[in-house]
């Protein structure tokens, strides 16, 4: 398609909606400066206008697929017969699945673990020195691009080649040039899945970095300075004062990057594609979505487990909702 | 001043490792883009900025380039292609002893011919016999080639792979797919916080709960209506407005929550003022609240468009892998596959991807650390 086109399909999409509520909203106080008494439904005719596209999008692409996908578990390839709990007695005997699921369970301990503590260092340097700032910028540019971006960057950085040959991965080079053999580190089994989360330590550590930043200006200056005066180490201030009081915030980025790292699907797919035992739950729902025709049973029951993963956060979001509602 | 502590030079050290070590990568990238494809398949970028000697082998022109000058036969030309701002210092004719000759000597063929390379690359083939290969002959060369940069790999990569219109495709998939949840989810939030309707608490804890449902439990079913749809009306299930929608759902309950979380912050007694005033809740929402909203709508117009521009999945699912759909993120996934050695394809394929979200980065810093900070869950 050309610019054009495609910039007319563009415009005629977003006006689409524009125009929706403007008319409707035109037509509504119509209506109510041509009736004689108080038009009783104005109210609630207005609160349909509102929530109606909003709440029929929710319902289309979230609240009925939910649903769908956990009836779908029960039900065959296609959708169509049902087969109990079939597909659930096939993923517990796969074995991509039970790799998936440690290797799974690695991300979720590795990742938050690592972008949080380097998230909360790097916060605590950048705010002593005069170019902090700029170093917050600079670790916090990988948040901005792509999972496969950062991929191509990243498979640039442990690119093999030969004993013999120039290494041109930064990696290998570095390898060689301390005496060791260049290894093509992706097909390392175990290992390589800690060179793919790296990548998303990579990632997550400037998310990490710019809430601790806002966070530790919260820190009272005078309890610094109290502990200081009284002789207490950089080192004894951060574990004993700084840590305890950031304990609320070290919890929401921990989640925060919990979430994301259990649909952890496009740094896999793009790297490695689940090869060389690296496969995780979202890559390989992907995959059963088409392997063979797709087979939605199976696919279901992968998105499923990763739902389950997500559950305590879930309960645990509502309750904080809700004892936000009653203050 | 204060003064220098071995505390303060220890940290400023530490940051500075982990600078390098953030940096390091993205630099490595976009350097390599811009190298010279031959040089960047044999040599590391960190080599790229000092003068580097090479190895290489170029190939002698044919008979058909041959002249005759008195009794001998002679193919006078330049081995690099021209253009190239390379030195060579030594060069060979055999493959076993590739730096033979100095520079400006005259080595002898097996066949007796003889030939003289010089620094430039310029040869002077001579032979008593007349030239009978149509195919001419290898010569090596070690030449010093000093650093050089290019954008010939951005030429190449955006007219001949097709990245331009891949890149025009996530442009038209990105802005629709976040302005229209801008635009529902504002009068949303605003029926949320400032109407009284029956169900309203239930609506904002679903909201909630959306936020953290993983986008995996919904691609099944969506992609199965999706499907009907398109069969029913005799449509391809995926085009543009599909995936803006699919966007729009997956959107929803982040940019809902977000702006619900900002317009409860604003005083009830405006709102209110207004609505004696007898302004329509309309009136209210687009005279009062959208004004007021503006640097919040700033910074979920961001986080939105970023997360659409970077997202591989949905594109996946939901638009054909034919040029003129394909976005960005999947063409540099397809490229892994089919171009995987092709360096200068992936990097600059890369960097191209990446040009919008960094220069949204660089200008719009401070929207989107704020929209980051007010809450950064994502369905």
């Amino acid at each position: 398609m050309s610019i054009f086109s495609l910039a007319i399909t563009v415009l005629i999409g977003v006006l689409f909606f524009v125009a929706f509520f403007h008319f409707s909203n035109f037509l509504l106080d119509y209506f109510r400066v041509r009736a004689s008494k108080k038009f009783a439904l104005e109210n609630s005719i207005r609160v349909i206008i509102f929530i109606a596209p909003a709440f029929i999008v929710l319902f289309v692409f979230i609240l009925y697929p939910v649903f769908e996908t956990i009836r779908l578990s029960f039900y065959d390839k296609i959708g169509e017969n049902f087969v109990g709990l079939y597909n659930y007695s096939w993923a517990i005997k796969d074995p991509d699945f039970k790799r998936s699921i440690i290797n799974n369970l690695g991300w979720l301990i590795v990742v938050p673990t690592m972008s949080t503590f380097f998230g909360l260092v790097i916060a605590n340097l950048a705010d002593r020195v005069w170019w902090g700032s700029i170093a917050k910028s600079i670790i916090f540019m990988p948040m901005a691009i792509s999972f496969v971006g950062a991929g191509v960057i990243w498979k640039f950085m442990y690119d093999y080649r030969g004993p013999g040959d120039q290494q041109i991965g930064l990696l290998n080079a570095i390898a060689v040039s301390l005496g060791f053999e260049p290894q093509a580190w992706l097909t390392i089994p175990i290992w390589n899945n800690l060179f793919l989360m790296a990548i998303m330590i990579w990632i997550q550590t400037g998310l990490a970095l710019v809430i601790f930043s806002a966070a530790l200006r919260s820190i009272p200056n005078e309890t610094l300075d109290a502990a200081r005066i009284d002789g207490a180490s950089e080192l004894k201030i951060f574990w004993s004062i700084i840590v305890p009081f950031l304990e609320q915030t070290i919890l929401v980025i921990w989640t925060i990057i919990t979430i994301l790292v259990l649909k952890v699907f496009d740094i896999i797919y793009a790297m490695t594609n689940g090869q060389w035992q690296t496969e995780v739950l979202a890559n390989l729902m992907y995959d059963w979505m088409f392997r063979g025709g797709g087979d939605s049973g199976r696919g279901s029951v992968l998105a499923f487990c990763i739902l389950i993963g997500v559950t305590p956060i879930l309960a645990w979001n509502l309750y904080r909702h809700k004892q936000d509602q009653k203050v | 001043m204060k003064k220098i502590t071995f505390t303060s030079v220890l940290s400023q050290l530490l940051l500075l490792f982990f600078v390098v070590a953030w940096i390091v990568p993205t630099f490595g990238l976009f350097i390599s883009s811009l190298r010279d494809k031959d040089v960047l398949a044999i040599s590391g970028w960190w080599t790229s900025f000092t003068t580097t000697e090479i190895n290489e082998i170029y190939r002698t022109e044919g008979k058909d380039a041959q002249i005759k000058d008195g009794n001998y036969y002679f193919i006078k030309s330049n081995l690099f292609d021209g253009g190239q701002e390379k030195e060579i210092f030594r060069f060979g004719v055999t493959s076993k002893n590739i730096d033979e000759y100095e520079v400006g000597e005259t080595a002898l063929f097996k066949d007796q011919t003889e030939i003289t390379v010089f620094e430039n690359g310029d040869y002077v083939w001579k032979s008593k016999e007349e030239f009978k290969k149509k195919k001419g002959k290898r010569i090596f060369v070690s030449a010093k080639s000093p650093p050089s940069f290019t954008l010939d790999n951005y030429k190449e990569v955006l007219l001949k792979e097709g990245l331009g219109q891949a890149f025009l495709n996530t442009l038209a998939v990105a802005l629709p797919a976040t302005l229209i949840p801008l635009i529902i989810c504002s009068y949303f939030a605003y029926a949320l916080t400032w109407m009284k309707f029956y169900g309203r608490d239930i609506l904002l804890a679903t909201i909630i709960a959306s936020l953290v449902v993983p986008l995996q439990m919904c691609l099944i079913p969506v992609l199965t209506i999706y499907n009907d749809f398109g069969a029913l009306f005799g449509v391809s299930a995926k085009s543009f407005p599909g995936i803006w929608m699919a966007h729009t759902g997956f959107g929803l309950a982040s940019t809902t929550f977000l702006l619900w979380n900002f317009l409860k912050t604003l005083p009830s007694e405006m709102i209110e003022a207004a609505r004696v005033d007898g302004a329509t809740h309309y009136d209210t929402f687009i005279k009062i609240v959208v004004p007021l909203s503006i640097p919040s709508f700033a910074s979920i117009f961001i986080l939105q468009f970023l997360w659409v521009w970077n997202d591989l999945l949905v594109g996946l699912v939901f638009l054909d892998k034919h040029p003129s759909e394909i976005i960005l993120t999947a063409k540099l996934k397809e490229l892994l596959g089919s171009r995987g050695e092709n360096w200068e394809i992936l990097t600059t394929g890369a960097f191209v991807s990446m040009t919008v979200p960094l220069f949204i980065f660089f200008s719009l810093q401070r929207y989107f650390i704020r929209g980051l900070v007010a809450g950064s869950i994502k369905g």
